[in-house]
């Protein structure tokens, strides 16, 4: 399986640098779908700059990467086109290798599962085969690599790319079961743009199945190991942080960092939902809706724990598809990342409801987004709500499209437990009703 | 929601989507058409009005009277552009001087890729001379343009005799607030396009010009003049722009409103307005104003000078003096005067026309039709593509559900599938790269090997590239190592119907017109090919739909409706003209047109014409 991975690999490489020598590579680092405030390359160059200069990069309104991404790109600066491939790279294995990892569980559970007779006996058909199963993390890392957006986030040298590689090292150390490397590099991905903070439910849920300690809040065996992995988790921030303080030399990364994340002044166009409401908004509602805007993205955290808490792994993937649609300053890069995952999930492809009517919609989008773009700001004849209008369409159809995987997800387990037949009560043929 | 999460509801509209496809995609045809048809309908239009406050309310009085002074520098300018052979630069910048003006000159080069054989130029070489009258009452920070061409021969003489006789009159006026840049530029759109480059600080086009000496505030507005007689019967005024770009409707509102007062005759598409709406003579002549704008407007090229102005974001529109045989005409002192009042009103902007529609058709100048009405018209036509799809979707879906193991059964056949779909994709899209590159890297070849001029042999080539592109299929299925199964097709048609459905959407929203007509041709036959149909006659059908033939039709009708019909022969010259005239726009002024029907609608439309010949 090393080799289809290698070739995939040479491959992307080779897409990513002829796109870097061409004359496409300026236009996609300018575009707004692209690059955020946040991520955009041209304003780690003015960090860097401002770095040199012995000046604090956070002062003046541009800069707003963490200080140790700054401090990576003092060293590799000539070769950030290499560092932005090697990063792709990087979390296409690590995604490959825990889709392979989480495989091998969910078959190794099947199996027990169907040797203790667990499973209703029409609802073999909804069984995973090996066969089936063996292509899915190539097809998982292929989703990663060749999805236009991660090519056009990598073209653009977005930042962006760092943070998928962050998270899904941190998934790939979930689970192979480290709890320290999982609490580090998830420290490391909150430190790099907060919201990543919800997959903390996920992982410690995940290790604590691993370690087949049930959550029982009265058992001192969870407390003992939600404690150790909390004390991980803030350990490993409260050092890199400190480091970051050292290395700077001052706080300034805080407000500029973070309350850039929390309190987004910067409305510049993106593909989120946030820009178009903040530039209507009377001023003195604002932080209202900031509050309500971002207790969104971190709310959804519980009750999907409480649903999922038995599928930690999925648990994630909607935890990091709801990151990307509701954080302040999306780009195309973050949904790569989840849209990596769907491969993983090809098995619920029969319970999927929409998947037509949601992949013509995200299609759609992706091309009038420009479009819109265009007659905006260069043509002049449209305005911003036509921009807006198709923002929220694929918003939609992102929303949309988790919803229908989760639905899926949880229609497949109750298949799983009462058959895939169900009758009703007067023996007819049985509907499921999501409400 | 419901209708999404409910399964029975869903199962219903899927149901009946699906049974009714062909009648729903019937009617859905049949009512764009008659939508698109309605459009020009009085009653269904609606009245232009002046949206622009600062242009609306005030009161301004036109005293220009210097028409017949006018008159007699045009004849002096005739003389030493004669003399010249050419543009007369030194006089030029001597009368602007003389006008009080700052004066300056660019001179730009330009090398075409071929032999333009309508104006017969290859190597263009000329010079702009531009004045500029700086406000009296405002920092310099806005400016307003009035060009007028200096053309070879006879022509638009009296539009640079009326521009020096406005500049001399403006010139003592107190209540500018905006500069005034008289401009007139050589070799029309060339000589335009250099100068907007140059004022701009921009190069998209390859052109050399030497870089502009003095420059004005940012350009609010442009009025481009054309004027080839002392006295005129009407003036026409010209919107289309680059790529169908328009101007804010508020232009034409003003130039209307001018009319009015001044009691000038004005047309647009040349057409006189009628009042008789409700006779069906009426209701013809607002059809074929509108179907003229529609076909001016996709043909995505500049009908006037003023066309290059809209990509830097600034109104503009050309007013052409028209001389028929009409029995009231009028002097130069009223179209100066004209043109003073809507100087006056642009001067008065507070900030860039943005009040008014930039997406609208106009059946007449005083009737207008805007993007909320005419859209549906062209959203008829995509649904029917998505409906198809939808439709495909549906029967390559209901095998898989229905066998026993769903999941190993649906993934099968996308083994192979993805192959025999992507080759078709990737073969047409090459094709199109061809007919993008090959005409005109390849006319010296062409030159060398064959009795034709080079014009000839870039026209040529493409559309023996387009021909030959239609001998693909065979080869393709040569190329493929199976054979191709009935799901491949479909998975194919599926994906031929998204694309072109995105693509004609996409246009559609950046210039209608092309997307309409485009969509009216297309949608039809992609609709509704299989591969099951008779081969020869549906093949005919595809080549007669085809992009090409869609430009050879607009090309006919166009010239019925200016009343100027053409034999057989005459058209396929002037289709010939057309292309060549396409691909040099591209070239020279970066319309899109000709990449867009080269790179992805021949590409999309060859998907198709794979699917009638899948084996």
């Amino acid at each position: 399986m090393a080799a289809p991975l290698t070739l995939l690999i040479i491959v992307a490489v080779t897409i990513r640098a002829v796109l870097f020598r061409s004359s496409l590579a300026e236009l996609i680092s300018e575009r707004v779908e692209v690059v955020s405030p946040l991520n955009a390359w041209k304003r780690v160059v003015e960090g860097l700059a401002l770095l040199d200069l012995g000046v604090s990069p956070y002062s003046g309104d541009v800069f707003h990467e963490t200080p140790l991404v700054i401090y990576l790109f003092h060293f590799v600066v000539d070769y950030a086109e290499v560092v932005f491939m090697i990063a792709d790279g990087i979390t296409a294995v690590a995604l490959y290798l825990s889709i392979q990892t989480y495989n091998k569980n969910v078959f190794r559970k099947q199996k027990y599962a169907l040797e203790s007779d667990r499973y209703p006996a029409d609802c073999l058909e909804l069984l995973r085969s090996p066969k089936e199963m063996f292509y899915i993390p190539l097809k998982v890392a292929m989703f990663y690599l060749l999805n236009p957006f991660t090519i056009l986030s990598c073209v653009a040298k977005s930042t962006c790319g760092l943070n998928n590689a962050i998270i899904a090292l941190f998934i790939l150390c979930t689970l192979k079961g480290s709890a320290l490397l999982s609490g580090i590099f998830l420290a490391l991905a909150t430190y790099q743009s907060i919201y990543p903070l919800t997959l903390f439910a996920p992982a410690l849920l995940f290790l604590l199945q691993r370690l087949y300690i049930p959550v029982n809040l009265r058992r001192s065996s969870f407390w003992f190991f939600t404690l150790q992995y909390v004390f991980i988790y803030v350990g490993s921030l409260v050092v890199i942080t400190g480091l970051s303080f050292f290395l700077l030399g001052s706080w300034d990364f805080i407000p500029s960092v973070y309350g850039f994340i929390f309190s987004v002044p910067d409305l510049t166009p993106n593909i989120g939902l946030f820009w178009y409401f903040f530039a209507e908004m009377f001023e003195h509602f604002r932080l209202f809706f900031i509050c309500v805007f971002q207790i969104n993205v971190f709310f959804y955290t519980i009750p999907l724990s409480i649903k999922l808490k038995e599928h930690p792994v999925f648990l994630i993937f909607m935890q990091i598809a709801i990151i990307s649609i509701f954080k302040s300053y999306p780009t195309v890069g973050d949904v790569a990342l989840y849209m990596a995952f769907l491969p993983a999930w090809s098995h619920l492809y029969r319970f999927l409801r929409n998947i037509f009517l949601v992949s013509c919609v995200l299609l759609a989008c992706s091309a009038l987004f420009p479009v819109l773009w265009h007659l905006w700001i260069y043509a002049g004849s449209a305005n911003s709500n036509f921009y807006y209008a198709i923002t929220l369409l694929f918003n939609f159809g992102q929303i949309l499209l988790v919803s229908d995987y989760f639905y899926a997800y949880l229609r497949r387990e109750h298949h799983l437990t009462h058959g895939l037949y169900l009758k009703k009560e007067d023996g007819s043929e049985a509907t499921l009703v999501l409400k | 929601m419901g209708l999404l999460s409910d399964p029975n509801r869903r199962k219903a509209l899927t149901n009946l989507l699906t049974r009714l496809n062909t009648p729903i995609c019937m009617v859905c045809y049949l009512a764009a058409i008659v939508w698109f048809m309605g459009l020009a309908f009085e009653p269904f239009t609606l009245r232009t009005y002046m949206s622009e406050n600062a242009m609306g309310s005030t009161m301004v009085e036109e005293r220009f009277s210097a028409g017949e002074r006018a008159l007699s520098t045009a004849k002096e300018f005739d003389a030493h552009k004669r003399k010249a052979g050419g543009m007369p630069v030194d006089w030029l910048v001597k009368m602007m001087q003389a006008r009080g003006l700052e004066v300056f000159t660019q001179s730009f080069s330009r090398k075409l890729p071929f032999p333009d054989e309508n104006k017969e130029r290859y190597m263009v070489r000329g010079t702009n001379v531009y004045g500029i009258l700086r406000a009296p009452r405002a920092p310099r920070t806005e400016a307003l343009v009035i060009s007028a061409p200096c053309s070879p021969g006879n022509s638009n003489n009296q539009a640079v005799g009326l521009l020096l006789g406005l500049a001399q009159y403006f010139r003592n006026q107190v209540y500018w607030a905006k500069d005034i840049i008289f401009l007139v530029n050589e070799h029309d759109l060339i000589g335009m396009q250099a100068w907007l480059e140059g004022y701009h600080h921009t190069n998209i086009t390859g052109m050399e010009y030497s870089p502009l000496q003095g420059r004005a505030g940012s350009i609010q507005a442009a009025l481009s003049l054309e004027l080839s007689s002392d006295v005129i019967t009407s003036l026409d005024l010209i919107l289309e722009g680059l790529n169908g770009q328009l101007p804010n409707l508020d232009l034409a509102n003003l130039f209307y409103a001018f009319c009015q007062k001044l009691g000038v005759l004005c047309t647009i598409q040349g057409k006189l307005q009628r009042n008789d709406w409700d006779t069906a003579e009426g209701y013809t002549h607002a059809a074929q104003t509108m179907m003229l704008m529609v076909l001016k407007q996709a043909c995505g090229r500049s009908w006037g000078d003023h066309g290059l102005f809209l990509r830097y974001h600034i109104e503009a529109a050309s007013i052409r003096g028209i001389n028929s045989f009409r029995h009231y005409k009028m002097d130069t002192t009223t179209i100066g005067r004209l043109l003073e009042g809507m100087v006056r009103k642009l001067n008065n902007l507070l900030e860039r026309l943005h009040q008014s529609y930039f997406f609208y058709l106009l059946p007449s100048l005083s009737r207008f039709v805007s993007i909320g009405y005419y859209m549906p018209a062209f959203g008829l036509l995509a649904v029917i593509l998505l409906l198809r799809a939808l439709d495909i979707w549906v029967h390559l879906g209901t095998p898989a559900l229905a066998a026993v193991d769903g999941v190993s059964e649906a993934e099968q056949p996308s083994g192979p599938g993805v192959l025999s779909v992507l080759t078709p994709v990737v073969i047409s899209h090459l094709t199109g790269v061809a007919l993008y590159l090959l005409p005109v890297h390849l006319q010296e070849i062409a030159v060398e090997h064959f009795p034709v001029s080079e014009t000839e042999a870039v026209v040529l080539t493409a559309i023996a590239i387009y021909t030959a592109g239609l001998a693909l299929p065979h080869n393709t299925q040569r190329l493929l190592s199976g054979e191709g199964t009935e799901q491949g097709w479909k998975v194919l048609k599926l994906t031929a119907l998204l694309y072109l459905a995105a693509l004609l959407g996409c246009t559609a929203l950046i210039n209608f017109s092309l997307g309409f007509i485009l969509a009216v041709t297309l949608v039809p036959i992609t609709a509704s090919i299989t591969p099951h149909m008779p081969k020869a006659l549906s093949a005919l059908a595809m080549v007669l739909l085809s992009p090409a033939f869609t430009i050879l039709y607009c090309v006919f009708i166009y010239q019925e409706l200016i009343e100027a019909p053409v034999s057989i022969n005459e058209g396929w010259m002037l289709f010939l003209s057309v292309i060549s005239q396409g691909i040099l726009d591209h070239a020279l002024y970066g319309s899109l047109v000709y990449p867009l029907l080269a790179l992805f609608i021949y590409p999309c439309w060859l998907m198709f014409w794979n699917i009638l010949f899948w084996k």
